[in-house]
C-alpha cells in the first residue's frame, strides 16, 4: 500500500504545480509585458501591483456563457480544449525536478513519451478549428497543422543528440549524465530545440495560427468562457513544458552548486529564466509570415540540427 | 535473443490477472474504434476515432511493457500520422456532418479484404507461439529500450537500413511527382 501512497502523492504534487506554475507564467508575462512596454498594466485587483489580476480574470471567464455556435460539431466542438490541455500535464510527470527520484513518475523512454506526448496536443487546435465551422478557425488550424509538421521534425533531432550524448532516453538519466561543457557541445541543438518548441507552442514569433490581425484568433475564434481559458491556460502549461524541458534537456536541471540539496531550486530557476525568455521574444519580435516559417524550418533548423547530430556522433566516438 | 519461454506452468487463460483482463478490455475498445472507423459516415469523426484505436494499440504496448514501441507509436501514429489526415481532411474541407458521397460500395469487399487478413495474422501468431508464455518483466524485459535499441541494432540491422533506403525512394519519388514540370516539355 506503501506504493500507491507514494505515487498517488506524486501525482497530486505534478498536479499542484501542473495548476500552480503556468498561472504564474500568465502573471508574470502581464507583468514582463507591461515595464518591456513601459506602460502600467493591470494594477488595481487586489492592491499590490495588482496581483489578484489573474484571479479575477479567472472569475470571469468562469461567469461567461459557454457557447457552441449552431453549426458547430458539437461534441468535438466541446472535447478540443481537454485534448488541447491534458498533454501537457501527463508530460509533466515525466519532467525531473531533482537528484534522486524527485520526478513525478521515471519513464524508461521518458524523453520519447515526452515528444510523444506533447505532439498530441495539437489534435486539440485541429479539432477546435474544424468544429467550430469558422472560415478563420479552419485557417488557423490549417496554420497549426502545416506549423507541427514543419517543427516536429527538427526538434525531435535536437533531442535525438542530446539522448545520443547520454545514451539514455531516460530524462533523470540524461541529467544524470550532465557535465557543464555538454552546454556548449550540445548549443546549436540546444536552440533548435527551443525554437522549435516556441513554433509548436504557437508563442510569437511563430504566432501564426492565431495570428490576431489576420485570422481573428485562429482556431479559438468561436470559444468562449471557461472553454476559452483552458486553451489559455495550455499555452501557458505548453510554456512551462518546454522550458522544463530545455533546462532537463540542455542546460543540465538540477546541477549548480549544492546540487544535492537545493537542485529542485536550480531547476525552477533555469525554467523560470527561459520563461522570462519566451515572454521577452514576444513583446520584441515581429510576427513571421507563415511561408517565411516553414523556409526557416526546412532550410535553417533542420540542416542545422542534422549538423548537431553530426557533431555529437563525432565527440562522442572521440571520447570514448 | 533473450526471451524467457516456459510453459505455462502456473499460469493459464483460466485464471486471468489484472493485466490480463484490461489487456482485453482495452482490446474490445480498439476493436469498437476502428468498426466506428470505417463505418462512420462523418470524415472528420473517422479520423478522430482512428486516433482512439491507435492510441488504443498504445496501451496494450504499454501492458505488454513494450514502452519504447508504445512511445514510438503515439508519436508517429496518432502525432503525425493523423494530424497529416486531419490537414488533408481541412484542406479538401470536409464537411461538418455527414458526406453522404464516402461511400465507395465497396464494402463487402473491404469486409472480405479485413476478415482474410484478420485471419491470416491470427492464424499466424498462433501457430507460431502456440502455448509459449513469455514473461514481460517491466525493467530489463524484452521490450525496455536499451534492450530493443541493441537488438535492432545487432540483429535487425540489415532490415532497418533495407527500409530506411526504401522510404528515402518512397521521398524522392513523391518529390518528383509533385514536382511541377517546365510549360511545353511534358515527357
Amino acid at each position: 500500500m506503501n506504493d500507491t501512497l507514494d505515487a498517488l502523492l506524486r501525482l497530486v504534487a505534478v498536479l499542484v504545480v501542473f495548476l500552480v506554475l503556468p498561472l504564474l507564467v500568465g502573471q508574470t508575462e502581464h507583468k514582463v509585458m507591461a515595464h518591456m512596454q513601459g506602460r502600467l498594466g493591470p494594477m488595481y485587483a487586489g492592491g499590490f501591483h495588482g496581483w489578484a489580476q489573474l484571479v479575477a480574470d479567472g472569475v470571469k471567464f468562469a461567469q461567461k456563457e459557454d457557447v457552441v455556435p449552431a453549426d458547430a460539431d458539437r461534441r468535438v466542438f466541446q472535447l478540443a480544449p481537454a485534448v488541447a490541455l491534458l498533454p501537457y500535464l501527463v508530460v509533466l510527470i515525466a519532467i525531473p525536478v531533482g537528484p534522486h527520484g524527485f520526478v513525478g513518475e521515471a519513464v524508461d523512454a521518458g524523453l520519447f513519451f515526452v515528444l510523444a506526448v506533447m505532439g498530441v496536443g495539437v489534435l486539440g487546435s485541429l479539432m477546435a478549428g474544424w468544429a467550430s465551422a469558422n472560415k478563420f478557425s479552419l485557417l488557423g488550424a490549417l496554420r497549426s497543422a502545416a506549423q507541427l509538421m514543419a517543427y516536429e521534425l527538427p526538434m525531435l533531432l535536437a533531442a535525438a543528440s542530446v539522448a545520443m550524448a547520454a545514451g539514455t532516453l531516460s530524462l533523470p538519466g540524461i541529467v544524470g549524465q550532465y557535465h557543464w561543457w555538454w552546454t556548449l557541445w550540445q548549443l546549436m541543438g540546444g536552440l533548435v530545440f527551443f525554437t522549435a518548441g516556441l513554433a509548436e507552442l504557437q508563442r510569437p514569433p511563430f504566432d501564426m495560427p492565431v495570428a490576431d490581425s489576420e485570422i481573428i484568433f485562429g482556431a479559438y475564434t468561436e470559444y468562449t468562457g471557461m472553454r476559452f481559458a483552458l486553451f489559455l491556460l495550455s499555452e501557458y502549461a505548453g510554456i512551462v513544458v518546454l522550458c522544463g524541458l530545455t533546462t532537463v534537456l540542455f542546460l543540465g536541471g538540477w546541477h549548480g552548486p549544492w546540487a544535492g540539496s537545493v537542485g529542485w531550486l536550480w531547476t525552477l530557476l533555469k525554467t523560470a529564466v527561459l520563461a522570462f525568455v519566451v515572454i521577452w521574444l514576444r513583446v520584441s519580435y515581429p510576427r513571421l509570415r507563415e511561408d517565411q516559417l516553414m523556409k526557416f524550418a526546412w532550410t535553417v533548423l533542420i540542416p542545422v540540427s542534422l549538423a548537431q547530430i553530426a557533431l555529437t556522433g563525432v565527440v562522442k566516438v572521440v571520447t570514448s | 535473443m533473450n526471451v524467457v519461454h516456459h510453459n505455462a506452468a502456473g499460469s493459464g487463460f483460466l485464471s486471468p490477472t489484472g493485466v490480463e483482463i484490461t489487456f482485453v478490455l482495452v482490446g474490445l475498445v480498439v476493436l469498437g474504434a476502428a468498426l466506428v472507423t470505417v463505418t462512420t459516415r462523418q470524415l472528420v469523426h473517422a479520423a478522430l476515432w482512428l486516433v482512439v484505436a491507435l492510441g488504443g494499440i498504445a496501451v496494450e504496448y504499454l501492458l505488454l511493457t513494450a514502452e519504447f514501441i508504445a512511445w514510438v507509436q503515439v508519436l508517429i501514429y496518432v502525432g503525425s500520422v493523423v494530424v497529416l489526415l486531419l490537414f488533408g481532411l481541412m484542406l479538401t474541407k470536409a464537411p461538418i456532418g455527414r458526406s453522404p458521397d464516402a461511400d465507395s460500395e465497396n464494402r463487402w469487399v473491404a469486409l472480405g479484404v479485413a476478415l482474410a487478413a484478420a485471419g491470416t495474422l491470427v492464424w499466424v501468431v498462433a501457430d507460431a507461439f502456440r502455448s509459449t508464455w513469455i514473461d514481460v518483466h517491466p525493467a530489463n524485459g524484452p521490450g525496455a529500450t536499451a534492450v530493443t535499441g541493441s537488438s535492432l541494432f545487432r540483429f535487425w540491422v540489415l532490415p532497418f537500413e533495407a527500409l530506411s533506403v526504401l522510404l528515402l525512394a518512397a521521398l524522392v519519388g513523391a518529390i518528383v511527382l509533385s514536382r511541377r514540370r517546365p510549360e511545353g516539355r511534358d515527357r
